[in-house]
């Protein structure tokens, strides 16, 4: 990758919050470079502390240690009025969409620009040309009662941008979405970040989110960045542990005893055949299920299952025979690859 | 049972004596209570700015105000209505023992609708670089105003409560028809007549407030 300078920069960030039981650290030494017009992702189990991350890039939270730099600046030296200022260049979209209830949608596009003092004509033309980008024109005097999970997220995008801000930073925005809502607002992301040029910053604990729609993506795992990289990189070959739980999902640890694993992997061909079916039927054995999906890449359906063999040798041998000469692609694996 | 026309009359003035009390209380109540609520959620140690000192100063000077009988509170502020209206007879002399004790109560009843307030939008506002004002202005009040109204209700209906005990230390209205005519004069007709109307009175101020506030608010339809 070319040398840039990064538009965000996090130095040795970390974010300790005092409670009852003592100080809980929420963030420790987080070291992020992100870019300018990349589609950045920041993916962790609840609690890891990636709501406080994006939180310490706008300074909702003030971290305790280490600085943000934004476009070159530092936010830690910045008063409040700066820190105001600085937040004009960020828009920033929620779970809960956090409209204003008794503001119609045009109003609510218009918010940020009232607190600047954009002149309200100016500021109306422009939510209207916001609302038409995100395919709510007809909606403009609607209350958010009025619209469904999707169009207020849409309305909230809207208003992010009212300002014409670098960077955006959206906190969880598809998890309370259905599949197909969240499908067509991360499609909405990926076209502002094309056509407007803006850094999106997407904190998620959905991995299909991030395959979706991310160039790079974080992985952050009990206050910490487990691994940072290019997306396809970090799904071919997680490097760490959180990063492969991450891929294939919370399996389940229901098995026979420490017998060996196995996993098949399906290419195109090997997905149209009742592989399992076929594999008990003719070793006359029963396998226990670890980890099973498919992902559609770039077309054709890949998969994957893990598969625990019998602890019986004999038996053990027999599946992997059948395997063997059906010409299905195995391998063996360890507990700790999952 | 039928009044002379002097009843009716001593009547319609106890009306007027006891609407002038309490909206003319009421408004000065709001007119301090909403900006200590303001003082009171601003500060408070999760709020926009905590400052935990003045919250808690603020807080325990609510408190005590509120800790005091109304009964006893009226005669223990006579100095203060004295040198502020000059009388202690009749309706003017009960608005500052009223104002006193009712708005540190709306205090309190801001507090609470502005609490209501979705951390959430606060939140967004804030992502925003909307300054404490801002927030203030064009968040917390607007978005708390259905239960602001709801509230208002209460606290009228609260305040109309109390300005009937001025009867007992001179004051006018309703509540010293009552007191006077019911209880020193065994009038008991009179005094079921002046309880009737108090309850028209709360009946009207509550409905008229709980209309406004579901008919303003957003979140319904």
């Amino acid at each position: 990758m070319e040398q840039r300078e990064p538009i965000i920069r996090l130095t040795n960030l970390g974010k300790e919050f005092k409670t009852a039981n003592g100080t809980v650290k929420a963030l420790e030494d987080i070291n992020l470079d992100i870019y300018a017009g990349e589609i950045f992702g920041i993916i962790g189990l609840s609690g890891a502390g990636k709501s406080t991350l994006v939180r310490c890039i706008n300074y909702l939270e003030a971290p305790t240690s280490g600085d943000v730099v934004f476009e070159g600046t530092s936010l830690k030296s910045l008063g409040r009025a700066g820190i105001n200022q600085a937040r004009k260049s960020m828009g920033m979209i929620f779970q809960q969409f956090n409209l204003l209830s008794q503001r119609n949608v045009l109003r609510n596009v218009c918010f940020p620009m009232e607190l600047q003092k954009t002149p309200k004509d100016e500021a109306v033309k422009r939510a209207r040309e916001l609302l038409e980008m995100v395919g709510l024109s007809d909606r403009e005097n609607a209350y958010p009662a009025q619209l469904s999970g999707g169009q207020k997220q849409r309305v909230a995008i809207a208003r992010a941008l009212a300002t014409n801000p670098k960077v955006l930073l959206c906190d969880e925005a598809t998890s309370a979405l259905d599949p197909n809502t969240t499908k067509a607002i991360l499609q909405l992301l990926k076209e502002i970040n094309r056509k407007l040029g803006v850094t999106v910053i997407v904190i998620t604990h959905e991995m299909g989110v991030i395959e979706a729609i991310c160039d790079r993506v974080a992985i952050i795992d009990k206050s910490h960045i487990a691994e940072v990289g290019a997306v396809s990189e970090i799904f071919s070959d997680p490097k760490s542990a959180i990063g492969r739980q991450l891929i294939m999902g919370d399996t389940v640890h229901t098995d026979f005893g420490d017998s060996k694993l196995v996993r098949i992997i399906f290419d195109g061909r090997a997905s149209n055949e009742p592989v399992l079916s076929n594999l008990i039927l003719a070793c006359k054995v029963p396998v226990n299920i670890m980890y099973a999906a498919t992902k559609d890449v770039n077309g054709t359906a890949l998969g994957q299952m893990i598969i625990q063999l019998p602890k019986d040798e004999g038996e053990e041998k027999r599946v992997l025979n059948y395997l063997a000469t059906a010409g299905i692609p195995y391998e063996e694996v360890t507990r700790d690859d999952f | 049972m039928i009044f002379d026309s002097a009843t009716v009359n001593m009547l319609i003035e106890g009306i007027g004596e006891t609407l002038y009390m309490v909206f003319l209380s009421s408004a000065l109540s709001y007119l301090i209570g909403i900006p200590l609520g303001i003082i009171l959620v601003v500060t408070d140690k999760d709020g926009i700015r905590p400052l935990p000192i003045v919250q808690g100063l603020l807080g325990l000077a609510i408190n005590l105000l509120r800790a005091v009988p109304f009964i006893i509170l009226l005669i223990m502020v006579i100095p203060i209505t004295k040198a502020l209206v000059g009388t202690l007879v009749g309706a003017k002399a009960i608005v500052p023992p009223l104002v006193i004790a009712a708005a540190p109560y709306i205090a309190r009843m801001v507090e609470s609708s502005f609490k209501e307030v979705d951390a959430g939008v606060i939140e967004a506002a804030k992502s925003m670089g909307a300054s404490t004002f801002q927030i203030v202005w064009k968040v917390l009040l607007p978005e708390a105003k259905p239960s602001l109204l709801v509230g208002a209700a209460i606290s009228i209906t609260t305040i109309l409560g109390y300005s009937a005990m001025a009867g007992f230390v001179g004051g006018g209205g309703l509540g010293a028809i009552a007191i006077n005519h019911g209880y020193y004069r065994y009038e008991a007709g009179l005094m079921f007549v002046t309880a009737a109307i108090l309850v028209i009175i709360v009946q009207i101020i509550q409905e008229v407030m709980m209309r406004l506030s579901r008919a303003t608010d957003r979140r319904i339809r």
